[in-house]
């Protein structure tokens, strides 16, 4: 746990080694008869080389926080307040050359279904060829050199017979080997970043297992971020190095993985936790009461208020901010408002 | 969660098999091919299974929904397994079930009071002097809902109370038996614990049995009584749930176990360390010969590629269908495969 770099106070996992940052976001949708308001100032960073997961449940605006990243939100959004930086540039101040070179080279990103995210009427082949020559990283028209680079990509990705995958149609695939190919096509060229949303949810628990130890490898080897979109904790704790819990358009805790689950804090977190059905047995929790709130009207102070076994006055009107509880330790909640006052640094 | 042996069988599936025709003639997809199991009085029995091992045609079979290509299904004594089309009210009215999508299984176009009142008047229940509402509103308060959601339509409540309503529906009818398909895998797990903890006190207040369709080994260790494990339409291993995670015997279930993803150290020492995952199921059109496991068992050796396992009573009450116990068959009575 000791730790020789000097801590700052609000990114102090990172620091100046950021990749990702996400400052204060707002962002709603319009829609027939009002407006969404989803997320409700979401602050994240992502730190070069770090493997981040993202847990919440449906709805709570997982999604729309890594969109926003590659600027590929749906027209009916709007962003209100806070910024996006990748590698500290400001992704909504950026010239259409600077934004082509993001999702060329900077990021990329796999969906959560395979099936809708490849082109039914064209082979892998010719998909992965066109993403390879539109990275930027090859000279146009070299048909040759990217063809051997697509075939390594394949092979990496553990497909089998890499060669006939690129003449091979997605519906002459399964779901895990097609989801095996988005990943390829994801890693062809170098990239820093990986976004991965929901990308095993859609899979059998041991085809699930062979893709995220597959994920885990490929984006070790070269270095890379991981944004890991889940709402299964299990997959979070296996995969990445750092958890952001999200509710309702609000990160309400975020922890290195294992204090995540040794020392959790934030009432949705534990609650989240005690309703995961355990394979040592002992029964299932009650749940958390309610579901999470219309966005249309959200409560005006803490979104988990209105389900939140102990809410106080304070929390019916203001928002909580990030508190810092221990080291890299940040809770959105109240009832640890006392805690840096104190003076006493806690570790987990 | 003790395993009362003395309970009577209310469901008997025997040797079932259900294929299905492809368009290549005398080619079949064989979707359950030979499974026998038994559900006793007032337990649940978790059918697991990753998609396309035929857990849910299982199901479609006992609620009636497919004909059976061959093999007997026994409910309460009665065979059942004729012409699924003529079964007679009485039964349907016994033998209910849930399905997995609540957003599909109910009829958007009607309100929830319609939706619950239709199982009623099938089957006539409220007799004379009892008021129809009456019924629904008390069936509404089984599954925790308040009564004015008799107005409501499907679309304007969340996904968990949807659910509530098709649980709801099926107890309309006061069934004994309940096949549950994944109710809970379209839903969040905050929601899905409420539905979980309901399943089990309306289990124990109506003294339901439950065959529990799932792909989630976690959940069955807090819920079912017994589990039985499906892979490419046979049955690999079925055993007192207690039993089944203490010791898992086919290779299979422990591959199963050991791609669980779990949230402690606890958990990761009762995953098993050897059988990681690898390879995928194959199509239940050309099942592989011998062992339909063996391409992707670590443990294949020469006779499973050309043999068919039978199913072997390990300790009491434990089976599993595997080779490398099948020295066990020898002291002990061999249950046909």
């Amino acid at each position: 746990m000791a730790d020789a770099s000097v801590a700052k106070p609000m990114s102090s996992a990172v620091g100046a080694e950021s990749i990702v940052q996400i400052k204060d976001l707002h962002v709603g949708f319009k829609v027939f008869g009002g407006l969404l308001k989803v997320l409700n100032g979401v602050n994240m960073v992502v730190g070069r080389g770090e493997k981040i997961g993202i847990v919440g449940e449906t709805g709570c605006g997982k999604t729309t926080t890594v969109k926003s990243i590659l600027r590929i939100l749906p027209g009916e959004a709007r962003i209100f307040h806070g910024e996006v930086l990748f590698q500290d540039k400001n992704v909504y101040k950026m010239h259409p050359h600077e934004l082509q070179k993001l999702r060329g080279q900077g990021a990329s990103m796999i969906f959560q279904d395979p099936t809708a995210a490849l082109n039914p009427v064209f082979t892998l082949g010719e998909q992965i060829s066109e993403i390879i020559s539109h990275s930027g990283t090859q000279p146009e028209g070299k048909k040759e050199a990217i063809k051997i680079l697509a075939v390594k990509a394949f092979r990496e990705a553990t497909l089998p017979d890499a060669e006939r995958m690129m003449e091979t149609y997605p519906f002459q695939l399964s779901g895990g080997m097609r989801q095996r190919a988005c990943i390829a096509m994801a890693l062809a060229t170098p990239r820093d970043l990986m976004i991965a949303d929901e990308p095993t949810t859609n899979l059998d628990v041991t085809i699930q297992d062979q893709v995220l130890r597959l994920l885990k490898n490929l984006v070790d080897q070269r270095g890379m971020s991981l944004i890991l979109i889940t709402h299964s904790l299990g997959v979070a704790r296996e995969t990445t190095d750092r958890i952001y819990i999200m509710y309702a358009g609000n990160m309400v805790e975020v922890a290195r993985t294992a204090e995540i689950f040794e020392r959790p804090l934030h009432p949705y977190t534990t609650g989240l936790l005690s309703c995961i059905p355990k394979l040592t047995g002992g029964g299932v929790a009650e749940g958390i009461p309610g579901r999470i709130p219309d966005y249309m009207n959200p409560p005006a102070g803490c979104r988990f208020e209105p389900r939140c076994p102990k809410a106080m006055e304070r929390c019916k009107k203001e928002k909580p901010e990030f508190v810092e509880v221990g080291k890299d330790h940040q809770v959105a909640c109240f009832l640890y408002y006392q805690v840096p006052q104190n003076g006493v640094q806690h570790h987990g | 969660m003790g395993c009362n042996t003395m309970a009577k069988d209310i469901l008997v599936v025997e040797n079932l098999k259900k294929y299905f025709p492809t368009k290549k003639k005398g080619l079949y997809v064989k979707a359950v091919d030979g499974i026998s199991f038994t559900v006793r009085e007032g337990e649940t029995l978790g059918l697991v299974g990753e998609s396309g091992s035929g857990k849910s045609t299982t199901a479609y079979n006992v609620i009636g929904m497919y004909g059976v290509t061959a093999g007997k299904i026994y409910f309460k004594g009665v065979d059942i397994s004729g012409d699924a089309g003529k079964r007679p009210l009485s039964l349907k009215k016994d033998l209910q079930m849930v399905f997995q999508d609540p957003g599909t299984s109910l009829n958007p176009q009607r309100t929830i009071g319609q939706i619950l009142a239709l199982p009623l008047k099938v089957h006539k229940i409220p007799g004379e002097g009892e008021r129809l509402e009456d019924r629904l509103i008390q069936l509404l308060e089984t599954v925790e809902l308040p009564p004015e959601y008799i107005y409501k339509y499907p679309r304007s409540i969340g996904g968990g109370e949807r659910q509530m309503v098709a649980i709801a529906r099926a107890l309309a009818t006061n069934p004994s038996f309940v096949v549950l398909d994944e109710p809970t895998s379209a839903l969040d797990v905050s929601v899905q614990a409420k539905i979980i903890n309901m399943l089990i006190r309306l289990q124990k207040q109506f003294n339901l049995s439950y065959l529990f369709i799932t792909h989630d080994l976690s959940l069955m260790r807090n819920l079912a009584t017994r589990v039985a494990i499906m892979y490419l339409g046979k049955i690999a291993e079925i055993a007192p749930a207690v039993d089944f995670f203490r010791s898992p015997k086919h290779p299979y279930t422990q591959m199963l176990l050991s791609s669980i993803p779990v949230i402690s150290g606890a958990e990761e020492e009762m995953k098993p360390k050897k059988v990681p995952s690898r390879g995928e199921i194959p199509s239940p059109v050309n099942v592989p010969p011998g062992c339909g496991f063996h391409p992707r068992c670590p443990m294949a050796r020469q006779i499973c590629l050309e043999v068919d396992p039978i199913m072997v009573e390990t300790i009491p009450d434990h089976f599993v269908r595997c080779h490398l116990f099948a020295g066990a068959a020898e002291a002990r009575e061999v249950v046909g495969a």
